[in-house]
């Protein structure tokens, strides 16, 4: 499934990166400690955080995610934003928590 | 060891985070274009992000050179921060001593020197206190 499409199923907002919204997604993964993430993400991953600073897109890039989800409502901090789109690396927004919105592409990955 | 194919130098500012990740980046896109396998980039990448990071919270920037040859890509991160007081402790996993701030950002889980070790095939500190670290990385092209 797509980033396009697992946005359009969880009901996600589109919050920057829009250029890399057709790229496949192969699993996920959740955590907020960047050194973790950085370890265990995988390449074409759907990654869910609270994070919203701007480090997030040098460890997206550098573990090759397909697509950033950022929970609770958080919304990326304008240099992220820009980062995202320099990247092609899609940022969405979620009310939802972490937990919920795993649950919820469990069934889709 | 044969000469390097590649010698790439990289100025890391210590007091912008937001810069982090450039070198890392740089050197990812570098072995894309070699044709370096994923994996061998995927190590390469995580561990040189972290050091780059580690020199940002730590020790207010430094110098990186890389050393790309047929056999293994050499990463030598320079600084001049104030020294690791106790190497062995520093590599404990989860040991930290990053602020709280630098907490905040997603950083200081006492992950960044083992993540460094496990992903390297090749990993030296020296380090002097008062006068910097020297983290010399080798990753292997199997």
């Amino acid at each position: 499934m797509t980033v396009a499409e697992i946005a359009n199923k969880l009901g996600l907002t589109l919050k920057c990166g829009e250029d890399g919204a057709d790229r496949e997604v192969t699993g996920g993964y959740v955590g907020d400690l960047l050194s973790l993430v950085m370890g265990k993400a995988q390449s074409g991953n759907a990654w869910v955080t609270i994070q919203t600073n701007i480090n997030i897109m040098a460890v997206a890039s550098l573990t090759d995610v397909a697509m950033i989800i950022l929970a609770e409502g958080l919304s990326p901090d304008p240099n992220t934003a820009k980062r995202s789109d320099m990247e092609g690396i899609p940022v969405y927004s979620s009310e939802k928590t972490a937990f919920d919105i795993v649950c919820e592409l469990k069934d889709l990955v | 060891m044969s000469e390097p194919l590649m010698v790439l130098h990289y100025d890391v500012d210590g007091t912008d985070f937001t810069v982090a990740g450039e070198a890392s980046g740089a050197v990812k896109k570098v072995l894309k274009q070699l044709g370096v396998g994923a994996e061998v980039i995927r190590k390469v990448a995580i561990a040189m992000y972290e050091c780059e990071i580690n020199m940002v919270i730590h020790a207010h920037g430094g110098t990186i050179d890389v050393e790309i040859r047929p056999e293994s890509v050499r990463m030598i991160h320079k600084d001049v921060g104030p020294g690791i007081p106790d190497v062995e402790k520093a590599m404990q996993a989860g040991f930290s001593t990053a602020s709280q701030q630098v907490r905040e950002l997603g950083f200081g889980a006492g992950m960044g020197l083992p993540n460094m070790k496990k992903y390297t095939d090749e990993m030296k500190i020296t380090t002097e206190l008062g006068k910097g670290t020297i983290v010399d990385m080798t990753v292997y092209m199997k």
